[in-house]
């Protein structure tokens, strides 16, 4: 895997070309030839402990064999029929912690298989071959399923349901399809539009209708949204349909708490990543000279990178715990600081300092005393002109009276139901495994299976 | 540093790494080129009488590993497509530059004494070492009643060996053809025709691979292909057990052998040299990396005599014949069983899956509560097959542990169950 050069000059503004580059693939895909080198060296393994590993569990053995024997559309295939978003989980997918960790050449003291670069291989090969859809709809049932979200785990649910002959109308708040993979990760890892695409790829099996601009509202609340919008209720699509699959993902973010987190230049980080996705011209973003990220997961290394990447002097990602506590990962971690981002540790945000616009931060050095986080009483300040807050993002509950709760996400039965009879839902919403694409895909693929035999067994 | 001198058939060679007759011996330059880069002798491509063959164009096809290594390649080039004189002309010249250096004189011809005789009288003139008898190419020539047509039948082998060797004084190799039931029928034959040495094998007939877009053979020549002669690495196991079985035959064992098939570095000439060959001959390997290879063929070589002991090839040659043997010599109550170290084992689960699909379900597989993986050999049902330790990927990660059990060495014919045996 090779980084590409952050181009970025102290205290000048990149040009446009500088910023083009750096928002081209982070990893040039591979080529014929790597990838058949690459394949040689999986081991094809006998109850390969990379597929347990895999959220989805994606026979990746198999898939590795069909690229060895030349038969990739084979290959595609085989990974998307365990997972139809595997264009975008071997583009975003954290594989240093899932798949490749347990890749068991990793033992052998070499380095893993590139799982995901070849998976890219695989699917990559099948869309541009823009062929019929790979899979073939059952029969149809005559029954209806809303879906709320078009983002992983919705888009999962909606494709494996309609291959399973039901019908489908998914309710999307935002102008376009793919959610996070659209609006939330970063943009040197979509480029080329690939989130539209693989959406588009994916509705390719029939029996799936999109509606936009279509916010999901409490029952008795009054309607919310842009002027754009409608609103749809919870009831409304009861009413209409045999099945609702709710997949709104997480929807607001964790604030500082902190006096003056109003101020021009605060932004949430989540905002700053989907500005960046949605700009057509990268160099048309607006990045300060000194910018700091407040958070340790990999959100918050997607905006410092990106922020960098854009021409920052001075990154800083400043987090309140020691480096083993940060929930990206490793491989992150030190993209990260391939790209010049300094990263702050033990430091807690103590005060925001400017007029009308941040001018700089305060922060304390923090220790651990008893177990406990405690302040050290030494203080220090940062220059800031942006701030990115990266420190989490939670489900808006505004829209989901009536449905039980706990940890602030909707809690769901083994068959993915909620506690209303005939709702199910899955993705970052809910409490199952990481809010990772890849888990939201398979909660999406889990919760179709479970509304077919619910609908059956009606 | 052991000295890799060689003598065959009479012939002292520097290293016993010749050039077999193919398409690197073809001319002048190519012959020079090997000759700068360390090679102790050539085999000249195969001549014939004049006028000479024409070559059709498309004339190898490959056989490849995933890993785009080659191990075989098939050829359908017939022998030397140029005038006898020019290729005389240039061996009395490089005889002339190169004098420490060995050239062999290849020929063929139809199986007619006085064709056979003329042709062999006037290579031998230009001043080679010695003679070889291509009857072994199996394709092209054999339809012209040539190479393997002429191999294939021990009678001819002999006329066509003692034809020869009534007209020239220099050693004469016949070169015999793997395309056959038994080796030693012509290997005997060529023996009493007078050989001074067999070289073998010749390739082995084949069709390498299909062209599924043409549906035709490769390689392919305007829509069809045709049968042709495969070499390289792939055919290494036939030569090894032909010259093994000449080497350990009664009435072959001093039969002196020039061995040809697969030899790609200096561990498989030791393997040849190992059964019996008093000299080695190498193409495809050359054709795959250049001349080049020969540098680790003599280094290596050399470097493992020293660490062996052996001061010269003759003091290894020929030192896994007497292990060499028929089935029925075997010990049947030698037992040895797998054993598979945890340090090592990387938990790819390839040794259990082939055993318990394919072999005698003796490796356990188990998942421990933290996920880890483990394959236990299990004694009672494990045969000593050795297929978990060929498909093992690291290696020394199994071992093969023979069991001491104080059972004396006792033969199939010894052997209690044998009903033959037992009717005695």
């Amino acid at each position: 895997m090779s980084l590409k050069p952050c181009n970025a000059v102290n205290g000048v503004s990149l040009p446009k070309e500088a910023i083009d580059s750096n928002f081209s693939d982070l990893h040039d895909p591979l080529s014929a030839l790597q990838a058949k080198g690459e394949a040689d060296r999986c081991l094809y393994c006998y109850d390969a402990p990379c597929i347990q590993a895999c959220p989805t569990s994606i026979d990746i053995p198999t898939f590795i064999h069909q690229i060895r024997t030349g038969n990739i559309e084979g290959s595609a295939k085989t990974i998307l029929s365990a997972n139809i978003m595997g264009g975008t989980c071997a583009r975003a997918c954290p594989t240093e912690v899932l798949c490749e960790q347990a890749c068991v050449l990793n033992a052998s003291e070499e380095q893993p298989v590139e799982i995901g670069a070849l998976q890219r291989t695989a699917v990559d090969h099948l869309m541009a071959a823009h062929g019929p859809h790979p899979f073939k709809r059952a029969a149809e049932t005559g029954k209806r399923i809303a879906v709320v979200g078009a983002g992983p785990a919705g888009l999962s649910c909606a494709h494996r349901a309609a291959m399973l002959g039901h019908n489908v109308t998914i309710y999307e708040a935002k102008a376009k399809p793919g959610g996070l993979n659209e609006y939330g990760l970063a943009a040197y890892k979509m480029v080329d539009d690939f989130a539209q695409k693989e959406v588009a790829f994916l509705l390719g099996i029939g029996g799936i209708e999109i509606k936009y601009h279509q916010r999901l509202r409490c029952a008795q609340g009054a309607p919310q949204g842009d002027a754009q919008e409608d609103t749809v209720s919870l009831d409304e699509l009861r009413d209409t349909f045999d099945v609702v699959y709710i997949g709104v993902g997480l929807g607001s973010t964790n604030a500082l708490q902190l006096e003056g987190e109003d101020k021009d230049g605060i932004l949430d980080a989540v905002d700053f990543i989907e500005d960046l996705r949605q700009a057509s011209e990268k160099s048309s973003i607006v990045v300060g000279d000194d910018v700091i990220v407040i958070g340790a997961g990999n959100t918050a290394i997607d905006a410092a990178v990106q922020a960098k990447r854009l021409g920052a002097n001075t990154v800083t990602l400043v987090y309140r715990r020691g480096e083993e506590n940060m929930s990206a990962t490793d491989w992150e971690v030190n993209l990260a600081r391939t790209n010049g981002v300094n990263i702050r540790l033990w430091s807690a945000p103590t005060a925001i300092k400017g007029n009308g616009r941040v001018e700089a931060m305060s922060f304390e050095s923090m220790t651990v005393s008893d177990g406990k986080l405690i302040g050290s009483g030494k203080s220090f300040d940062l220059p800031a002109d942006m701030v990115l807050k990266a420190i989490g993002q939670k489900l808006d509950a505004s829209m989901l009276d009536g449905f039980e709760m706990s940890g602030g996400k909707i809690t769901v039965g083994d068959n993915f139901e909620t506690s209303i009879a005939g709702v199910f839902a899955g993705g970052d919403c809910i409490k199952s495994g990481d809010d990772l694409t890849v888990q939201a895909v398979e909660d999406g693929k889990q919760a179709a299976h479970a509304i077919d035999a619910y609908l059956a067994a009606k | 540093m052991a000295d890799l001198k060689c003598t065959i058939a009479g012939i002292e060679s520097i290293n016993p790494f010749w050039l077999a007759s193919a398409p690197p011996t073809d001319k002048y330059i190519n012959v020079v080129r090997a000759f700068e880069a360390g090679w102790g002798g050539v085999v000249w491509k195969t001549l014939g009488e004049d006028p000479p063959v024409v070559n059709v164009s498309s004339r190898y096809g490959a056989h490849k590993t995933g890993n785009r290594d080659i191990i075989g390649i098939n050829n359908i080039e017939l022998i030397s497509d140029r005038p006898l004189e020019t290729n005389l002309a240039e061996i009395r010249q490089i005889r002339k530059e190169w004098p420490d250096r060995i050239i062999i004189g290849s020929m063929m011809a139809v199986i007619e004494e006085k064709v056979w005789k003329d042709l062999a009288v006037k290579i031998a003139a230009s001043g080679v070492h010695g003679i070889e008898l291509n009857l072994g190419c199996p394709h092209g020539m054999c339809e012209r009643g040539m190479g393997s047509a002429i191999g294939q039948v021990p009678e001819m082998v002999e006329k066509v060996t003692r034809w020869v060797k009534e007209v020239v004084d220099v050693p004469v190799f016949t070169k015999l053809t793997p395309n056959i039931t038994n080796i030693l029928w012509s290997a005997e034959a060529a023996q009493a025709g007078g050989a001074d040495a067999v070289s073998l094998i010749n390739t082995v007939n084949s069709i390498v691979s299909v062209d599924l877009d043409q549906m035709a053979p490769n390689p392919v020549v305007d829509g069809k292909g045709s049968h042709g002669g495969y070499c390289g690495l792939a055919v290494k196991p036939i030569a090894l057990n032909m010259v093994a079985e000449i080497s350990r035959n009664d009435e072959t064992r001093d039969l002196e052998i020039s061995a040809i098939g697969g030899i790609e570095t200096w561990r498989d000439a030791a393997e040849f040299i190992a059964l019996g060959a008093e000299g080695l001959q190498v193409c495809t390997a050359a054709m795959i990396y250049g001349f080049r290879i020969v540098d680790d063929m003599i280094a290596g070589l050399s470097g493992w005599m020293d660490e062996k002991g052996y001061k010269s090839i003759s003091e290894s040659c020929g030192m896994a014949v007497p292990n060499t043997v028929d089935w029925n010599a075997l010990n049947m109550n030698f037992d040895t069983k797998a054993f598979i170290d945890p340090e090592s084992c990387i938990e790819c689960g390839r040794c259990h899956i082939a055993c318990e699909d394919t072999a005698h379900q003796a490796i356990e597989f188990a998942v421990a509560e933290d996920g880890s993986r483990s394959f236990t050999v299990v004694d009672e049902e494990c045969v000593g097959c050795n297929l978990c330790f060929h498909v093992c990927p690291v290696p020394d990660c199994i071992e093969m542990r023979p069991v001491e059990n104080d059972k004396p060495y006792v033969t199939w014919p010894e052997h209690p169950l044998n009903a033959m045996k037992a009717a005695e």
